[in-house]
């Protein structure tokens, strides 16, 4: 008997061609990218524009393509383009309201000057309806957008931003190695379900990325499901409610944030603290990031394996840990990035079974004064799809003075999830934001922070990092070095349901 | 020690004045959400014994849930509650509360029913005054002066510590606690610290508490052969309801969720007050009274030290009946945003969610009273949403400051206390920092 069986639902294993690409693929090959972010212009334009776009599927070709085309929507958008609103009242409501809502705004720690108003888009009367997110393998982007967006192009839509992107060789702008630690999707839903996970794993379940599958709680995510008639009649049937067509399956969320940063502020600050030391500076910056420019993390591999990060010997090296050997916050500072977005945590600390983990879970036990501070990592996974854009800039030119009209660097951070709220706003809010993570205070992420004062905390500024033995180093007055230029939540659709928004030839 | 103690008043209010009401209450802050500490009517800043307070309308809008059951349409006054928790006695509390606000409780108390400016405030307030089912207080006997005091080392510490910082470089943990203790009598010589001393513990408070620590267990073991029997057939009876009881976890309106989330994420911590009403039949009442019981004598005697299990994030929480049992209201302090808030009572504590909300009518299915439930996290996060009520005036005594950090400065304390500390205590003492 399967493990299907045993538990007496059937999986339909995973349609690709019904998937977005972006799902399943970082394009590394396709060093070339651009967004654009548009606004329907005519809805019959729109529509037949979509129809015939080449929109890329999940699954896989061979030869291998060249180019890729993905599209994702903001709920205003599905409104323009005239989806019913008991369709979209199906969605979640922190896609139905946005990203600029002020008490959510509050939670991002978009205040101050990275608060909407200032954005660049997104914020209100900026609004995107669809996201067209075009890739290529160098030297062909320019002439793939071009084929892509000709008259029927001009008619649907008005462009209110082209995004550029850049290819860095794999490094973000501020010079460290990215894109080395994703969740590895279990697309065979083998995922074990039980409740209680004591070693950390990487493989997160496929209902975490993908809405109409069963996600880290074996529940199925809301999404709308809609009576089935002639118009439904391409959707798949919900898995969940067989009667019911499900909108929302292979399709899943697109958060999007155009981050600004300040590349030459960065190293001018860092290299100020380490006392114009390059190597002291990496090493500051390093811990910053909690890896170090080229990618290895801070705290020593372990000896067993974790699931879902690969065999190959450099996986290994760059992945195969966890902060289980650095209880004390030593090698990788409690509040570096990589470690506040991940804490590589479980359900249960310390690996308890049996009469100690019965203990545990009624908080009996040593208590000591950092155990079990944060939530379980693996219902706050994201699959991260960004593209870094504008020129390169080294730590060692950017220590110079920025000459008159220094280009714009940064990240247009992407990132995919089945539930906004639990999943990027928990971790933006509840774990990068949050100047208490892990019993710090007075510091937010040292990358991300936005530095502004909190009632009763005027300070959030600070970056500690602990010493063996001996009194924390503590490097106050950290500048703001990322800014939000704009930002919005998007719906990134299957296939089918991309063919149901955009009707029937009429 | 300081015992902690919680006060609540509650009155029906007169309707003809329930808008004059409520702008009095929108008038005591400066934004919505955010509380101004100097407003007119209450000055909560100058009750140094208080911890958090919050003024409410009781407004349900779950009300008619009942009908799921068949029940008619219950008509319960609207009512205005204020409560709060304290250090020492709660009746002494009210007295100083009378004595320093009359003219703010006077104005607002005249908009509940039978209030005239004629009422005595101390005896009409403990008249109005209602008990917990169960509360939980995150450290017995941290007095807010004790939070404040300790507040007041650890950033005093922090500047020895920074002004020091190449004195203290590779000197071994104990030299550097040995270092600090004595900076810290100096300051304390100086006037510029105090720390005070643990209040005397009040013998009647340490006596009745002992009586019930004992008492408690030794009448479940009296009535154990009865409990049996009727747990057991509770228990069957629970579970057959348990398969067709009706759950209410419906997507909440939007507005009514962004009206709430206005009130949230000002301060690292938040409050959270709903209100829901019992499922029907003896089954659920007395699960209800039993749970809630058994979860005081935890909080009382059990979770006294930073942790309810494991939950590290509430600073103060009550269980209250309400209409003769009819209804319940739980309130509570905790850090973070409500999403992290559900998140972390679900994947730690999901059993005690379960046993003591899914006696509220339309809560996620249970299974065997502490299974399933809550693990259906959407359900449970909509079901919480909708019985969630907006909590107009919200005080707490020490904004930026989440459990987790009076935790720390009370270890800092606690370290600083002693004389002479072990290596791997030193060590630990010294990573606090
Ligand atoms: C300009 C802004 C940002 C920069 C420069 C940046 C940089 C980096 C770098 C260098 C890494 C290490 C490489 C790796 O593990 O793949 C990383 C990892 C990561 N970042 Fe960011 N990041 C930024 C924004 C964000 C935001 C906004 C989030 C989410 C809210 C985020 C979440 C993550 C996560 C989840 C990881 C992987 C951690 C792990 O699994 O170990 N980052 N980031």
């Amino acid at each position: 008997m399967s493990t299907q069986e045993l538990f007496g639902v059937t999986r339909g294993e995973v349609d690709y061609g019904d998937v977005q690409g972006l799902v399943r693929f970082g394009y590394k090959r396709m060093s070339e990218a651009s967004y654009a972010l548009v606004r329907v212009k005519s809805v019959a334009a729109a529509r037949s524009w979509l129809r015939s776009a080449p929109i890329s599927s999940a699954a896989t070709i061979d030869p291998p393509p060249s180019t890729a085309m993905h599209v994702a929507f903001t709920a205003t958008g599905l409104e323009a383009l005239g989806v019913s609103a008991s369709v979209l009242a199906g969605f979640s409501s922190e896609f139905l309201t946005g990203m600029t809502e002020a008490s959510r705004s509050r939670r991002l720690g978009d205040v101050g000057s990275n608060a909407p108003p200032h954005w660049e888009w997104g914020s209100s009367g900026s609004v995107p309806h669809l996201l067209v997110m075009f890739f290529a393998e160098p030297g062909r982007l320019d002439a793939f957008v071009q084929r892509s967006t000709g008259d029927v192009w001009n008619d649907a839509f008005d462009t209110l931003r082209r995004l550029s992107t850049g290819d860095l060789g794999g490094l973000e702008p501020f010079g460290f190695a990215d894109g080395i630690s994703q969740p590895a999707i279990d697309w065979p839903q083998q995922r074990e379900r039980s409740d209680g996970h004591i070693a950390y794993s990487n493989v997160v379940a496929l209902g975490e990325f993908l809405l109409g599958y069963r996600n880290e709680y074996d529940k199925y995510t809301d999404r709308p499901l809609i009576d089935a008639d002639a118009a439904s009649a391409g959707l798949a049937a919900a898995e969940d409610a067989p009667e019911k067509k499900d909108v929302g399956r292979n399709g899943t969320y697109l958060v999007m944030r155009q981050l600004r940063q300040d590349v030459r502020s960065f190293w001018q600050f860092i290299s100020r603290h380490a006392g114009a030391d390059p190597a002291a500076a990496d090493t500051l910056a390093a811990a910053m990031v909690g890896r170090t420019r080229a990618g290895d993390p801070l705290v020593p591999i372990q000896d067993h394996a974790i699931p879902g990060i690969g065999s190959q010997p450099d996986q290994i090296r760059r992945n195969q840990f966890t902060f289980d050997q650095d209880p004390a916050g030593v090698g990788c500072p409690f509040g570096a990035h990589v470690r506040r977005s991940n804490p590589r945590n479980t359900d249960y600390p310390g690996r308890q079974t049996g009469l100690r983990r019965l203990i545990a879970a009624l908080g009996f036990g040593r208590n000591r004064f950092r155990d079990d501070l944060m939530s379980s990592v693996r219902f706050h996974r994201i699959l991260r799809r960004g593209r870094e854009y504008g020129p390169a800039l080294s730590p060692s030119d950017a220590l110079a003075p920025a000459p008159p009209n220094d280009p714009e660097r940064g990240l247009h951070f992407i990132c995919v999830n089945a539930n906004i709220s639990r999943q990027f706003e928990f971790l933006q809010n509840g774990w990068m934001m949050n100047t208490k993570f892990s019993g710090l205070t007075g510091e937010s992420d040292p990358l991300l922070g936005n530095r502004e004062a909190l009632p009763g905390c005027p300070v959030t500024g600070d970056f500690i990092m602990q010493e063996d033995g001996g009194v924390r180093r503590r490097v106050s007055g950290l500048p703001q070095f990322v800014t939000v230029r704009g930002g919005a939540y998007f719906f990134l659709p299957s296939l089918r349901a991309l063919r149901y928004f955009a009707g029937t030839q009429r | 020690m300081t015992p902690q103690s919680s006060f609540m008043i509650l009155a029906p209010i007169d309707p003809q004045r329930e808008a004059e009401l409520r702008r009095l209450l929108a008038s005591m802050n400066d934004a919505p959400g955010r509380v101004n500490a100097n407003n007119r009517l209450i000055p909560f800043p100058r009750f140094d014994t208080l911890h958090v307070a919050r003024w409410l309308i009781l407004d349900d809008k779950t009300i008619d849930d009942g009908r799921v059951y068949g029940m008619p349409r219950p008509t319960y006054p609207l009512y205005l509650t204020f409560l709060g928790d304290v250090d020492g006695g709660a009746d002494a509390f009210l007295e100083e509360l009378a004595a320093r606000a009359p003219v703010g409780l006077l104005a607002l108390f005249s908009c509940c029913k039978g209030f005239t400016p004629e009422t005595d405030l101390v005896a009409w307030m403990k008249k109005h005054t209602i008990p917990s089912a169960a509360g939980y207080v995150n450290w017995r006997g941290r007095t807010v002066r004790r939070v404040r005091e300790e507040a007041a080392l650890r950033e005093a510490l922090e500047q020895h510590v920074q002004s020091r910082a190449r004195d203290l470089e590779r000197v071994p943990p104990r030299e550097i606690h040995a270092t600090l203790r004595q900076l810290v009598h100096v300051d304390i010589a100086a006037g510029r610290l105090t720390l005070s001393a643990e209040g005397p513990t009040p013998f009647k408070w340490w006596f009745g508490n002992l009586l019930h620590l004992i008492g408690v267990p030794l009448l479940l073991l009296l009535a154990s052969p009865l409990l049996i029997v009727v747990a057991a057939i509770g228990l069957v009876r629970l579970r057959r309801l348990e398969k067709t009881d009706p759950e209410l976890c419906a997507r909440v309106d939007q507005a009514y969720s962004a009206g709430l989330a206005l009130l949230e994420d000002h301060d690292v911590s938040n409050q959270f007050s709903a209100m829901g009403s019992l499922k029907p039949g003896l089954v659920r009442l007395w699960t209800t009274i039993f749970v809630l019981w058994a979860l005081d004598y935890g909080a009382r005697h059990l979770y006294t030290r930073g942790r309810l299990a494991r939950v590290r994030t509430i600073h103060f929480a009550r269980w209250v009946f309400l209409d003769g049992r009819k209804r319940i209201l739980f309130l509570s302090n905790y850090d973070g945003s409500l999403e992290s808030y559900m998140d972390d009572f679900i994947n730690k504590v999901g059993f005690g969610l379960n046993l003591v909300f899914s006696n509220g009518i339309g809560y996620p299915r249970t299974k065997w009273l502490i299974l399933d439930g809550c693990k259906d996290e959407r359900k449970f996060k909509e079901f919480l949403r909708r019985h969630q009520l907006p909590t107009e005036v919200w005080y707490k005594a020490y904004p930026g400051l989440t459990a987790v950090d009076l935790e720390r400065n009370a270890r800092i304390r606690q370290g600083l206390d002693s004389s002479s500390l072990n290596d791997r205590e030193a060590r630990e003492w010294v990573a606090l920092l």
